[in-house]
């Protein structure tokens, strides 16, 4: 069998704030085979970010990775000093970001960010290097690549940047991307451009993705599995399909059943009740069991661990919902 | 019956700048004069009747918002007219605007830009009423406000709480009862949930609905996002660059959408069962400036049909039947609908 890719074990990355310990992602294990995609699902502070920005060595104080495990290819990133993966990210991790222009420089052209990319992280002389920006770019659906180099972010629209980046990110050839909401500020036509990109780009590469959204109709485009976190925990995980169509907790299914489905419109859509709770103060038991129509007394008291239930899925409930039942 | 909101051929430019000097430029050393007129809304009409809601959908930069502020006259239209509950409002200027808001009302999509900080939700939710009553009332004010909070579904306890203090959620329900407080017949919602959770956007979306079934509302619904747009409208108005493409009853333009756009539109929508999805159109290239207007048909630069005479003439918008009305040519050539 094939070793995973990645395999992140119990991670738990805090922030010491003045107001409390903000315990944004508290024990979160996955395996992320060579070539798949996972998506990485949730509400808004359900941790998706600080999972990405873990992995990838980007927790600044008063964040602090305190437990767990992150084996990339064999190393734990967890363990590793800055330097080591200053190497790593950009060549064998690539980012994309939902906003551009946290990766692109303003006063730098497309070309001088592109070739430092490629000079840091190969042997390539500049020739070379300049061949394979102007195929990077076209192969992102940029014309006039050549004569693009010469241009700075501003230059291009929203959806243009995005592509820049993708392409920036796939320089080096990683074998794992993890994306942040990339087209969530994008048009839905655009949107649907760069998702289609995305995706050949990683195929032709072999490579892996973790996709951070919390627009799960994208995920169900994209992904070969689901991770759904709710305040820093995995409460369900699974492969794509299994999840969306059979979700086995409760959470997962009040939001599908959250979002409206145009195939067939629900006079009322069924939304769940309540706010997700503040992270600094969590209840004891399981944290969704207040916004939880099904709870009983033991979520109150024991915390589900995240178990198998059924083919490849696995919940963290007390009392999944079965396939087939009625919300 | 009268129509709550009625828009004939609406306008509206913006002038970028005035000065000569901004506006030129040089290209291969030969000086230029740049267009700095912004065609935000190139005329645009619809009518929307008592307890009816009406969607717009499109990319941003379609116009969408632009037609919201100036049917609540923050922006004075630059052609059209206006009719709000039969009364023609065009070139009503703020005090004659005053009793007409009494009717209509306006929500945002980031509830917290366009609630005041520094003010406590007690008096943000007052303050339409107090303008219209004027200040002498405000017992009978304090009262409909800890009613109205209640309503939508927040605690009047909190009502001396400020903005901050509130999710987002919370945030567009205080939004929400704010409108609600003059008993408008008309509330113009620009991306209201769009900021929101998908949990918590459900939740506004089925508070919006309850509220249009109990006080007889009509939406002005604006949306980028086609299944919320879906759940809401009763009939839907697709834009792109200031244009009304298309307009029809929500189930029939899911079903049979004719402008190449809208197809292209509910072609590119993800959709949590893609399985089901027959891709149609797969639009490439992007969003010409609504600084220059492409000739003829404002989508022909992305048009997959395009062919000469949509860049020479302008496609009007055409009334099919059944409440649907299309503004492109292939209706008079269906069989060039081939790709
Ligand atoms: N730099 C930080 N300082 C303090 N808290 C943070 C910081 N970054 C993230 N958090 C908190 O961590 C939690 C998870 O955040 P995040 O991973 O960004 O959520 P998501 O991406 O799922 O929306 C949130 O409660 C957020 O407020
Ligand atoms: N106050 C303004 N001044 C100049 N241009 C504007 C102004 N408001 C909007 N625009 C322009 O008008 C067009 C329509 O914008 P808008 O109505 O905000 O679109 P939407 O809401 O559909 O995204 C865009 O090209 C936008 O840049
Ligand atoms: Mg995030
Ligand atoms: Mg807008």
């Amino acid at each position: 069998m094939t070793a995973p890719l990645l395999s992140v074990r119990g991670l738990r990355t805090w922030f010491h704030t003045f107001a409390g310990i903000v315990k944004a992602v508290n024990g979160v294990s996955f395996d992320l085979m060579p070539g798949e995609v996972m998506g990485l699902v949730g509400e808004s502070g359900g941790g998706k970010s600080v999972v990405g920005f873990s992995i990838l060595g980007l927790i600044d104080p008063p964040g602090k990775i305190e437990q767990g495990e992150i084996v990339f290819d064999g190393r734990d990133l967890a363990q590793l000093p800055e330097d080591a993966l200053r190497r790593i990210r950009g060549r064998e991790i690539g980012m994309v970001f939902q906003d551009p222009m946290t990766s692109l420089n303003p006063v730098q052209t497309i070309g001088r960010q592109m070739d430092e990319v490629l000079r840091l992280h190969t042997t390539l002389d500049a020739r070379a290097r300049r061949a394979r920006c102007v195929e990077m770019l076209e192969s992102v659906g940029i014309s006039q690549a050549a004569e693009r180099l010469g241009a700075y972010p501003h230059q291009f629209s929203g959806g243009m940047r995005q592509r820049v980046v993708i392409a920036i990110a796939m320089l080096a050839r990683p074998r794992l991307i993890i994306a942040d909401e990339p087209t969530t500020a994008l048009d839905v036509t655009i949107q649907s451009q760069i998702l289609r990109l995305m995706r050949r780009q990683i195929a032709e590469e072999g490579a892996s993705m973790i996709l951070v959204t919390h627009d799960l109709a994208v995920v169900a485009e994209m992904v070969d599995k689901i991770t759904v976190l709710y305040c820093g925990k995995v409460v369900e995980a699974g492969p794509v399909r299994e999840v969306i169509d059979t979700p086995a907790h409760p959470y997962t299914r009040g939001l599908i059943d959250s979002i409206p489905n145009p195939a067939h419109r629900l006079p009322r859509l069924n939304q769940i009740p309540g706010t997700v709770p503040d992270v600094r103060n969590l209840p004891a038991g399981c944290n969704f069991r207040d916004r939880c129509p099904r709870a009983q007394a033991l979520c109150a008291e024991v915390e589900p661990p995240l178990i198998p239930k059924r083919g490849g899925q696995q919940a963290a409930c007390h009392f999944p919902v079965a396939i087939g039942e009625p919300a | 019956m009268t129509a709550m909101l009625e828009v004939a051929r609406l306008e509206q430019r913006f002038q970028l700048s005035k000065g000569l000097l901004d506006r030129i430029s040089f290209k291969g050393g030969i000086p230029r004069l740049r267009d700095t007129t912004v065609h935000a809304v190139n005329g645009v009409s619809f009518s929307i009747a008592p307890g009816e809601v009406l969607a717009l959908v499109g990319e941003s930069g379609c116009g969408k918002s632009t037609v919201a502020k100036t049917i609540a006259r923050i922006y004075e239209p630059t052609g059209g007219r206006i009719r709000i509950d039969g009364e023609d409002v065009s070139t009503y200027g703020p005090r004659k605007m005053l009793p007409v808001r009494a009717k209509m009302q306006m929500i945002f999509q980031d509830p917290f830009a366009s609630l005041n900080p520094r003010q406590k939700v007690r008096d943000i939710v007052a303050e339409p009423l107090l303008q219209q009553l004027g200040s002498g009332r405000r017992a009978e004010v304090s009262e409909r406000t800890a009613a109205l909070l209640a309503r939508v579904g927040l605690n009047p306890e909190q009502a001396g709480r400020y903005p901050h203090q509130f999710s987002g959620g919370q945030r567009q329900r205080i939004g929400i009862a704010r409108a609600l407080s003059v008993n408008p017949g008309l509330i113009i919602a620009d991306e209201p949930v769009s900021a929101l959770d998908v949990s918590i956007q459900a939740q506004i979306l089925n508070l919006m609905l309850d509220l249009r079934d109990e006080f007889g509302l009509a939406y002005l619904f604006i949306s980028h996002d086609l299944s919320v747009v879906h759940h809401i409208a009763d009939r839907i108005g697709v834009m792109y660059l200031g244009f009304m493409v298309e307009a029809a009853p929500r189930d029939r333009l899911f079903a049979q959408p004719r402008h190449p756009y809208t197809r292209a539109l509910l072609s590119a929508a993800p959709t949590i069962e893609p399985h089901r999805r027959t891709t149609e159109i797969e639009l490439t290239g992007e969003v010409p400036s609504a600084l220059s207007l492409p000739s003829g048909c404002c989508f022909r630069t992305r048009c997959p049909f395009a062919w000469d005479r949509c860049a020479a003439e302008r496609p009007a918008l055409r009334d099919l039947g059944g409440g649907q009305s299309v503004a492109c040519h292939l209706i008079d050539e269906p069989e060039r609908d081939r790709l």
